[in-house]
């Protein structure tokens, strides 16, 4: 193997081909449709880095699908896939709602309350797909499908209910203030606030015109707590062993379906937690009668895959998947390109992302030429 | 009440033909080991060039021809992906649904000026006994698509079943390496499968739009392609199963069609839930353990122990 292939099998390289190759296609496709690719694609970059608000509002739109894509990394760590995320992280919205709109205590007790609320709810939910995957054995695929469409009309509910419903909106009331995670959120509604921010364009531009939150220093965090309890822990090492190979774990003595109903559990406890910051963070702090589903758990999931799994990955493929459908709409906005678009280029970059294992085998195929024994 | 049962049959079937074209797809790419999570991505791309496609030529069979065309094509892509490739089928599958209903969006609003549906075609696919039927049996009258998929149905159990390639493609499901020392072409029959199941999904999204809603809009498509994957599973991978999936699926669909327009205090909300936790039910009761064919899912590679 020379210095190129081996570069070349390095997962970090090959997600960037993936990303250069999404890039690529997306031009192509601008290009029959008509539209100028390069200005496209300028537009799509300025609306990501042109201010600091677009950078501010970017990690905030990444941060739930940072979070989902953990959770979905972790249950894919036991060979589970959690396709469910979506039905999870809708529960803890509601969950967060409810339990914020019910209770109003000191912010120290609520906030933690209501992050609980989220946690625990999407947990319990990912929890129930697990136990029947454990104890009877029903595909964790079909059972996830069905829990999605049963909390999105237990959302729907929820929302409809007189005690939450606000009168002539489609959402709830917003949860109590003293839930928010928004950084300085009372301090910089005050006349005082506003002032002192204003003196700085950088703080101005996004504490005081973005939802700035606690979410991102929170999925920071986690990805790292996870990929301390995955690799470094006897517990982690169960779970993983699961995933490699169930009977080779069963052998070994590890209890695999305590470990599958373990692992739905912290998986849709992570989505309900980023549910729960999502509500006490982000403006309008309620949740809305949904129609169809809003992807935060798909997107999630096209998130872990792009990270292949890793949990610290799952920080910048967020980044990359917020940033992108972020920037798309500047895109729409200067050049008029659909900003479907971006899902179309997400798409083609997770899908060579399936593909680029092969880069490496076709490169050594080529660089080797006719000589089959050369090391 | 006689006219309620009609009822209650017209919708059962209406709601699970898209289904069950897309499922009977799900049925004989997994029974060739190849997954197709992607179904959703196809029916909505199908679903927006059978639209399209009857909307400028007038005839909804051509339509219905496209949507079939388009899924195959895009099957393809995650054939070449998942068979010539060895790609992870999930991952490739979890791209095409981004790609489909963002293609079909953005081809969309390039079609018809940044509109996110495209115009009412003005033929839909017509009814089995014609336009004239009224009152309890013209609940009956169904869409000709009904039929379609039940012959479908039928004629895939019986290829799977009954004849050689039948056999052939479920020893390539089950044990690729021991089809291929038989001569059996694992490649060719994991192709041909793969786009077969592409063509079915197209057709499923077709079926929506040409023969239910009669145009594309960004709701056409939500959630069955992920149903009729469910079905496939729930039908534990045979085509009647699945058939038989979707027609409870559709018959629950129904039921809450039928009990919402009643006089009961059950909320709207709650109703809709039926079809999900009533198949959740079922599968505990009396489905119970699932097992997909053996080597669904695993790219097949000669010489691999």
């Amino acid at each position: 193997m020379n210095k190129a292939e081996y570069i070349l099998r390095k997962p970090f390289v090959k997600t960037l081909i993936a990303i250069v190759l999404g890039f690529l296609v997306a031009g192509i496709i601008l290009v029959i449709a008509g539209y100028p690719p390069i200005e496209s694609l300028k537009a799509l970059f300025d609306g990501v880095f042109s201010s600091s608000k677009h950078l501010s509002n970017v990690i905030i739109k990444s941060t739930p699908l940072i979070m989902i894509g953990i959770g979905v990394a972790f249950a894919f760590k036991t060979g589970l896939f959690n396709i469910g995320a979506e039905g999870q992280f809708i529960i803890g919205c509601a969950a967060a709602v409810v339990v914020g709109i019910e209770c109003d205590f000191h912010p120290v007790i609520q906030i933690p309350l209501v992050l609980l609320a989220g946690a625990v709810a999407g947990g319990l939910y990912g929890g129930f797909i697990g136990l029947l995957k454990a104890r009877f054995g029903i595909h964790e695929v079909l059972t996830s499908i069905m829990m999605n469409w049963i909390a999105l009309y237990f959302s729907n509910w929820v929302c409809n209910l007189d005690r939450y419903h606000k009168p002539d909106t489609l959402g709830t009331y917003t949860v109590n203030k003293s839930g928010y995670t928004k950084v300085l959120s009372e301090w910089k509604m005050t006349s005082e606030g506003k002032e002192t921010l204003l003196e700085s364009e950088f703080l101005t531009n996004t504490l005081l015109k973005t939802d700035v939150n606690i979410g991102i220093i929170v999925a920071i965090i986690l990805a790292a707590i996870v990929s301390f309890l995955l690799f470094r822990t006897a517990k982690g090492y169960e779970l993983r062993a699961v995933g490699f190979n169930k009977f080779a774990a069963e052998f070994a003595g590890i209890n695999v379906n305590k470990n599958i109903l373990h692992s739905m559990l912290i998986s849709g406890a992570i989505c309900g937690l980023a549910a729960a910051l999502y509500i006490t963070g982000n403006s309008p702090h309620s949740i809305a009668t949904l129609s169809a589903f809003e992807n935060y758990g798909f997107n999630g999931l096209s998130v872990c895959l792009i990270a292949a799994s890793s949990p610290i990955g799952c920080i910048f493929a967020g980044l990359l998947f917020g940033g992108l459908i972020y920037g798309g709409q500047s895109m729409q906005y200067a050049v008029g390109a659909p900003s479907e678009l971006i899902n179309i280029v997400i798409g083609i970059i997770v899908f060579f992302v399936a593909l680029t294992h092969v880069i490496p085998i076709l490169f050594a195929k080529f660089s080797k030429g006719g000589k089959k024994h050369d090391k | 009440m006689i006219s309620n049962i009609t009822l209650f049959i017209g919708i059962m079937l209406m709601y699970s033909t898209p289904l069950v074209f897309a499922a009977l797809g799900g049925v004989i790419t997994e029974r060739a080991g190849v997954t197709n999570l992607g179904i959703e991505g196809m029916m909505s791309l199908g679903a927006f060039v059978g639209a399209a496609a009857a909307y400028s030529t007038g005839n909804p069979w051509i339509g219905f021809a496209a949507a079939g065309l388009v899924g195959g094509v895009v099957a393809f892509f995650h054939a070449f992906a998942s068979i010539t490739c060895r790609a992870d089928q999930t991952i490739s599958g979890i791209a095409i649904n981004m790609i489909g209903p963002g293609l079909a969006l953005f081809l969309c609003r390039l079609m018809y000026d940044g509109a996110t549906m495209t115009h009412p075609i003005t033929n839909k696919i017509p009814k089995i006994f014609g336009s004239t039927l009224k009152g309890a049996l013209g609940n009956l009258n169904v869409d000709v698509t009904v039929v379609i998929a039940l012959i479908f149905a039928i004629l895939i159990w019986f290829l799977l079943y009954k004849t050689k390639w039948g056999l052939h493609i479920r020893a390539v499901g089950e044990h690729p390496a021991a089809a291929d020392t038989m001569g059996i072409n694992v490649f060719r029959t994991r192709y041909v499968c793969t786009v077969a199941s592409g063509v079915l999904a197209g057709f499923g999204g077709g079926a929506m739009t040409l023969a239910i809603i009669s145009q594309f809009n960004p709701t056409a498509i939500s959630g069955q392609g992920f149903i009729a994957l469910a079905a496939v599973i729930f039908g534990k991978w045979t085509p009647h199963g699945a058939y038989g999936a979707c027609l409870l699926f559709g018959g629950a669909q129904a039921l809450t069609v039928i009990l919402g327009g009643g006089a009961f205090a059950i909320p709207s909300e709650i109703l809709a839930m039926l079809p999900y936790v009533l198949t959740i039910v079922i599968l505990i009761l009396f489905v119970g353990r699932s097992a997909a064919p053996k080597a669904s899912g695993v790219p097949y590679e000669k010489g691999a122990r």
